[in-house]
């Protein structure tokens, strides 16, 4: 660690040295010239592609949302009018079926991700170091086999799901011969934590959770946990998506060279700590990606809710309500409103998340640098 | 100076191109409100869109189309569409709607609250002659919109082999919610239960309207959902919940009322006649009748109807073809033909006769046609209405009078936003 650190100071020394010396030259025509006109050359197809069908629907999507448009004719036509806020008015501040239906979701998606990005990230790293392990017989067929879920269509798999946890499927049969009835999987709404505290006998909420609300909803609410049928789509998410990120945690674990685990056996570490303190660190931007990758597709899941119609509203996240509440309702300012409600939400977690798993030796080197070159210009100016 | 420079570069070309996308897609303005007297005559091939329940349909409307070309040289491309809902969107969002659609109720508020439907009913010939409610369920600020194509209305749904097993007799067919509640006790036997309801407003609705109960007003200025009629007509279908002689079908494992019937997981079910096509297909062997409701305590018939029209469009360009077309679609030989292709009842008073003498088993549908409500239906209120469905489907446990002060409150504050 010591070495380490020294040798940071080091490689910044040099930097804020190097940096001072790199004055830009004065500009000549020479056999680099062209460069930039050609780089724009040959990335343009994919600048036009973007632009337009990334960059304008985000923006027109945003005229939308701070618009009174009903979705007939173009949203730039002259009697579509700006209302400013008015529709995330609706959905934030003012008490109504709006906001009580974007609280509801966000809340269902709360629980979806607590569950699921833990669950899906640990469950690929241990089938990656599990399959990754050299003296494990038929490793190819379990890498295919953990991997199968992710490559098959959600829709299958939706549909699957909805027949193995149906009123008579497997999973209630297999309840059954245990001596129990099992639950109406799909149309029940009440929340897993609730069901669990009913078992123990608390059936009503305590005065405290139900009689204070946070934007529309009590407490008590807030607290539910996800429905058993949240419950069965967090089981098909995780099922699905750990076999690609234990490809991509396999990925990392091949590329982390044979010697840096002998030279931690040579120094006696168990197994154990090989795993916590070697390879863990070292998987760290996998980790990051992964995780990330995660929260962002569990914000924005879709497909299941809308294979399944969603008329359990304990299932239905933001990006299904947008498009309810476009599509069905009709109400295309409220639609687009949510799904920026859901951008920013994204954006805030992700960045939090980068925070959370930034590396701290990293930062550490450029506070340092940051400090010297504060340092240096005061020194110039004096 | 460089990075400065092909930034605003970029924007120059991301300003350029929204330009570009906005002249392409605004193609004239939208005059919203106007409601043209005279259609427009365009005599180009006429586009329809159909959300349609099977081949069967499909076959039966391409057919009719092709009958009507052959009449009036005026060509006619019928398409099935994946996604009727997001289709009609998407068209109607690109200013290309199709010519002639399907619409349903709920849909139908929408589109005319937006000026975006032509409204031609009273062009079609003899436009009374459409059963009242389905008028009722197309007509918006007093103007009568698009020709209903069809419809169905709820019946009493009787397997007749429980139904003898129990003892039960054609006289004890019920007539009052007393006796409905008596027979669908007596028949909840050995894992079987007497009723089963669809757990929507659609399938419950009809138990308050027979109680004397209003929903919204037809003119979608009031609503009255919390009305003591109402909470009573709840409490009596909670009661029937709580006393074991109705269950909902997702509690006999059944997706839908009529397969939990089928499966004989109950011995009646209220349901409208696409169970037809239903008990044919899958459960051949089950014997059932079916029969008007019951009446409200006070003597009250009523039963929910369901319909969807042939809109057209206020952007169609050939709106009198159009409509020459619809008028076609909507005679009485025609609706007959649908009848008999994939079991619709016709939406025209004159057919009923000829529908009924040819179908006989469910002539207690067409039957109750005086009774019939149009499902609930207001522009923007949607989510209102799934919110209700919601609350429904937890009646078990739920007071009515919270579900419906609640549905009262979240419709109530639809109605004032659409003013």
């Amino acid at each position: 660690m010591t070495v380490d650190s020294t040798a940071g100071l080091s490689r910044a020394e040099a930097e804020v040295a190097a940096r001072s010396a790199r004055r830009p030259p004065r500009r000549r025509p020479g056999i680099r010239g062209r460069e930039a006109a050609a780089g724009w050359l040959f990335t343009a197809p994919v600048i036009v592609l973007i632009v337009l069908f990334l960059v304008i629907p985000i923006l027109m999507a945003i005229w939308v949302s701070l618009s009174n448009w009903t979705g007939i004719g173009s949203p730039f036509s002259s009697n579509v009018k700006f209302v400013g806020t008015r529709n995330y008015r609706f959905l934030l501040t003012q008490d109504g079926l709006s906001r009580q239906n974007l609280m509801q979701s966000l809340r269902n998606n709360f629980y979806y991700v607590l569950f699921v990005v833990p669950l899906q990230t640990a469950l690929a790293l241990f089938l990656a170091v599990i399959v990754n392990r050299r003296r494990l017989a038929g490793r190819g067929f379990f890498r295919t086999a953990f991997y199968f879920p992710s490559v098959t269509s959600s829709v299958a798999i939706v549909i699957v799901f909805l027949f193995v946890f149906g009123g008579s499927g497997v999973v209630n049969a297999l309840i059954s011969k245990l001596g129990a009835t099992g639950p109406d999987w799909f149309s029940q709404q009440a929340g897993i934590f609730h069901l669990g505290l009913d078992k123990i006998g608390v059936h009503k909420a305590p005065g405290v959770l139900a009689n204070h609300a946070f934007l529309g909803q009590s407490w008590w609410e807030w607290l539910s946990g996800p429905s058993l049928a949240m419950l069965v789509l967090i089981i098909l998410a995780v099922w699905t998506t750990a076999g690609t990120f234990m490809l991509m945690f396999l990925a990392a674990l091949q590329g982390i060279s044979a010697d840096v685990e002998e030279a931690a056996v040579v120094d006696g570490a168990t197994s154990w700590q090989r795993f916590w303190r070697v390879t863990l660190p070292m998987l760290r931007p996998t980790l990051f990606l992964v995780l990330t990758l995660g929260l962002i597709s569990t914000w924005q899941t879709f497909d299941a809710q809308f294979i399944l119609g969603a008329t359990n509203p304990t299932v239905v996240t933001p990006a299904y309500l947008s498009y309810q509440t476009s599509f069905n309702n009709q109400q295309w300012g409220q639609g687009a409103a949510i799904s920026f409600i859901l951008f920013f939400i994204i954006i805030v977690l992700a960045a939090f998340q980068r925070w959370v798993l930034r590396d701290r030796d990293e930062a550490r080197e450029k506070r340092m640098i940051r400090k010297q070159r504060r340092a240096a210009a005061a020194g110039r100016s004096s | 100076m460089n990075i400065r420079h092909s930034r605003i570069a970029v924007a120059a070309l991301a300003a350029g191109l929204i330009a570009v996308t906005a002249a392409c897609s605004s193609g004239g303005g939208f005059s919203s409100n106007s409601t043209p007297s005279s259609g427009t005559t365009g005599s180009g091939t006429l586009k329809v869109l159909i959300g349609s329940s099977g081949a069967a349909e499909t076959a039966a409307v391409k057919a009719a189309a092709a009958a009507f070309t052959k009449q009036s040289g005026v060509k006619v491309e019928v398409t099935a569409a994946q996604n009727l809902t997001q289709q009609i969107s998407q068209g109607m969002a690109a200013n290309t709607p199709p010519d002639v659609f399907y619409l349903d109720t709920s849909s139908f508020q929408n589109y005319a609250k937006t000026g975006a439907l032509y409204a031609y009913g009273d062009k079609v010939s003899n436009p009374n002659d459409f059963f009242p409610a389905l008028k009722t369920a197309f007509t918006y600020n007093n103007h009568f919109y698009c020709a209903p194509k069809d419809w169905s209305t709820l019946g009493l749904v009787v397997n007749t082999d429980d139904w003898a097993k129990a003892g039960l007799s054609a006289a004890d067919v019920p007539t009052t919610w007393d006796q409905l509640a008596a027979v669908a006790k007596k028949l909840t036997t050995g894992g079987r239960v007497g009723l089963t309801l669809d757990p929507t407003h659609s399938g419950i609705d009809e138990f308050l309207l027979q109680n004397g109960g209003t929903l919204i007003s037809d003119d979608k200025k009031s609503a009255a959902f919390g009305s003591q009629q109402n909470i009573d007509a709840l409490t009596y279908v909670k009661k029937l919940a709580t006393e074991g002689s109705m269950k909902y079908p997702s509690a006999l494992s059944a997706g839908w009322n009529g397969e939990a019937f089928g499966k004989n997981k109950a011995a009646m079910t209220i349901v409208g006649n696409w169970i037809d096509g239903a008990m044919k297909s899958d459960y051949p062997s089950v014997k059932y009748k079916v029969y008007e409701l019951p009446a409200g305590p006070t003597g009250t018939k009523a039963t929910n109807s369901f319909t969807n029209c042939w809109a057209i469009p206020a952007k169609s360009a050939s709106q009198a073809n159009a409509v020459k077309l619809v008028d076609f679609l909507t005679s009485v030989d025609q609706q007959m033909a649908f009848a008999k292709a994939f079991g619709v009842m016709p939406s025209r008073q004159s057919a009923k006769d000829q529908w009924t003498s040819a179908f006989g088993n469910d002539a207690a549908f067409l039957s109750q046609a005086a009774n019939a409500h149009p499902d609930l239906a207001l522009a923007g209120g949607a989510q209102a209405v799934s919110d209700y469905d919601a609350k429904l489907a937890q009646l078990a446990t739920t007071d009515p009078k919270t579900i419906l002060s609640s549905v009262q409150k979240n419709i109530t504050a639809v109605i004032a936003q659409n003013g």
